[in-house]
């Protein structure tokens, strides 16, 4: 079975992300990027799949700017065989809508005819949680969104969700679309030595007019900006002056 | 050499590792003077032990330039991590790959690449330290063997290797260099006993001790280059300091930045008089002068291992090397714990512990007097020519 991983590149998580002064969107300029968290989730469990014998191939596929050749390479570094960028974007600023991403995935489906899709559940720029579930749409395939586990049995993954105050356990006919989350697996880090292998990977470049996919945005930003301040706290005297201010100003006693 | 692209990739693997597993298990190092063997195998999955040996013996290959960048990043983490690979990268290894047969090579290079063996090097004795030249462990040839007696001191990672690239006296009547060959002797060879481990003022977690060689008998096979190098392995030694100047000024300039990190964040964040210390001129002429030191001592690596990547070897700038960025660093440890006042005194910061890590560094592979030794009589040399 071929397991296709989508990947996207996004501003690293350890950034202190700055909103632009005129408030049309982040400041990227000079910000360090990296491969999604959830989405190197998605690509361990693909990888581990691999190992176990259930995937024959892993290929990672990647939307946006040339750039996001470096984030492929890390899949591939992890143990992805093989790769496809679509560059689609011109600049960092110029973000690929999920509905865009979700057609361009599917002709790749349609091409590669995977067995599995994982992706992450969502990116951790613009936090949309969006495109696993409209890829699933378009390719009328059945989803398992929020896995917490997977397992492969005969023709069907079983997947154990995270859901508020609890999990639940879906069995889903493949092919299908699962998106990772936070507690799928620990990812493995990229050794040195695969880094250096990765490069000989076959890393195919794609355009979105390749597929006839239009990818020009549908949304505007009407403005973003950066959470309020948080406040100085106060110190208090003793454990009666906290009793009272915990009950009379903030109400919470 | 690897290409800048993929480069670019191993330094930000090394930093994420530094950040997310070396640094956060520094406090247990500390406390259990010892690395935890999880941290151990992910060094060793990572690929860190093979970062100096060539890609067709299963290292990355890395030139000197990008070994210097490497060794910078990963030295932002206690010095008790690179001292575990240390060996490996540099003094156990490199005179297998400067001078070794290519059996020699064949044999313990992939080995050491992979880190499923850990090489020492054993030159020091009691009575020999600056004065190299001189050791007194001898090596009587026998038959198509020599017999190896003495004491090796201070030996980094001792109690981890399987080979010491070793040096000793094969001829008694060359009192100096010209009689002293460099053997690789296997850590289980019969005869070679381990002292108890030393204790040490810091680097808490890496590893010395004294290495007694009684009747250690080894095939003259195992002569760094084979039999025809007898009398060689003073040279090899030299060749082998050399380059490990390069890397030791990479190493205190990776300290040095971890120590100004910490010292700056501390001044932002310590608040005397009403205003944050890093706003007191004072304390401002602490931290510039280290950034100011600092800056100029990386420049300084970068350019001399530009210059061995060049011309294979780099003498008289190995040494200056070494000799301004230990004693740099060892300054900027000084100024980071002043910064912190009483709280750098306090093994909860962290800089109390890398003051003392940082003293070895003019200390070992030739003490900064020595490097001012050899500086100088290489500047009268060229000046002779
Ligand atoms: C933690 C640690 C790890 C080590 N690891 C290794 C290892 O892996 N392998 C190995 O072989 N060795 C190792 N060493 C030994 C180290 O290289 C020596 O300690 C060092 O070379 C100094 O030698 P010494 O200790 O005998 O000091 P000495 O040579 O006795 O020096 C004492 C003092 O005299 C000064 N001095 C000596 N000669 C002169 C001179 N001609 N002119 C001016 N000043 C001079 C020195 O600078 C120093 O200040 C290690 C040492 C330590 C502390």
């Amino acid at each position: 079975m071929k397991v296709l991983v989508p990947v996207k590149r996004v501003i690293d998580y350890n950034v202190k992300v700055r909103v632009k002064a005129d408030g049309s969107g982040v400041d990227l300029a000079n910000v360090k990027m990296s491969m999604n968290p959830f989405d190197e989730i998605a690509v361990e469990e693909a990888i581990r799949l691999k190992e176990k014998g259930v995937a024959t191939e892993v290929v990672a596929v990647s939307i946006g700017v040339k750039q996001a050749q470096e984030t492929l390479r890390t899949a591939l570094a992890m143990g992805a065989d093989r790769a496809i960028l679509i560059e689609a974007a011109e600049d960092v600023t110029q973000d690929i809508e999920p509905l865009a991403v979700a057609k361009l995935l599917k002709a790749v489906v349609e091409e590669e005819q995977p067995g599995l899709v994982i992706a992450g559940k969502q990116a951790i720029d613009n936090d949309m949680n969006a495109t696993g579930q409209m890829l699933a749409a378009l390719l009328g395939w059945p989803q398992a969104t929020f896995a917490s586990e997977l397992k492969i049995e005969g023709d069907h993954a079983v997947v154990t969700r995270e859901v508020d105050g609890g999990l639940q356990t879906v069995k889903v006919k493949l092919p299908a679309i699962v998106t990772a989350d936070l507690r799928l697996n620990e990812p493995r880090y990229a050794s040195l030595p695969n880094i250096m292998k990765a490069k000989k990977k076959p890393l195919e470049v794609k355009t979105p007019a390749d597929y006839g996919v239009d990818v020009s945005p549908r949304l505007t930003v009407v403005s973003t900006s950066e959470p309020p301040a948080r406040k100085a706290g106060v110190k208090v005297a003793d454990v009666a002056e906290l009793v009272s201010k915990l009950k009379n100003e903030a109400g919470v006693l | 050499m690897v290409d800048e692209e993929t480069f670019a990739q191993l330094i930000d693997a090394v930093d994420r590792f530094v950040e997310e597993r070396l640094i956060p298990a520094e406090p247990r190092v500390e406390a259990e003077d010892e690395i935890p063997p999880e941290i151990v195998s992910q060094m060793r999955e990572m690929g860190l032990y093979g970062l100096t040996i060539p890609e067709e013996y299963g290292g990355l290959g890395l030139s000197m330039s990008q070994e210097v960048r490497l060794v910078e990043r990963l030295c932002r983490a206690s010095l008790a991590f690179r001292s575990l690979i240390g060996t490996n990268l540099g003094i156990g290894s490199q005179g297998i790959l400067m001078d070794g047969t290519e059996e020699q090579k064949a044999h313990w290079l992939p080995r050491l690449a992979s880190g499923e063996v850990t090489a020492s090097f054993a030159l020091t004795e009691p009575d020999y330290g600056s004065d190299a030249a001189h050791i007194r462990t001898s090596a009587r040839r026998d038959g198509n063997d020599f017999v190896i007696n003495g004491v090796k001191r201070y030996i980094t990672n001792a109690p981890r290797a399987g080979v010491f690239t070793l040096m000793a006296r094969t001829n008694p009547d060359d009192p100096g260099a010209g009689g002293v060959t460099a053997f690789l002797v296997p850590a289980d060879a019969p005869g070679l006993e381990l002292g108890p481990p030393d204790r040490k003022m810091g680097q808490r977690g890496a590893k010395t001790c004294d290495v007694r060689l009684t009747d250690v008998r080894v095939p003259q096979d195992a002569i760094i280059g084979g039999p025809r190098n007898e009398g060689k392995g003073f040279r090899t030694a030299m060749k082998v300091l050399d380059r490990g100047r390069i890397h030791i000024s990479a190493v205190a300039v990776g300290t040095a930045q971890r120590m100004l990190d910490e010292a700056l964040r501390y001044a932002m964040e310590r608040v005397q008089f009403g205003k944050p210390i890093v706003e007191h001129q004072l304390v401002q002429a602490l931290l510039a002068d280290s950034q100011a030191e600092l800056l100029a001592a990386r420049a300084m690596v970068r350019e001399t291992a530009a210059l061995y990547d060049r011309e294979g070897r780099a003498q008289l700038e190995a040494s200056a090397c070494k000799l301004f960025c230990t004693e740099m660093a060892g300054r900027v440890a000084d100024r980071a714990v002043q910064v912190h006042g009483g709280a750098g005194y306090m093994a909860e910061y962290p800089v109390e512990r890398l003051y003392r890590d940082v003293r070895l560094l003019r200390i070992y592979e030739g003490t900064s007097q020595i490097q001012q030794m050899l500086v100088a009589r290489q500047m009268a040399r060229r000046a002779a020519r």
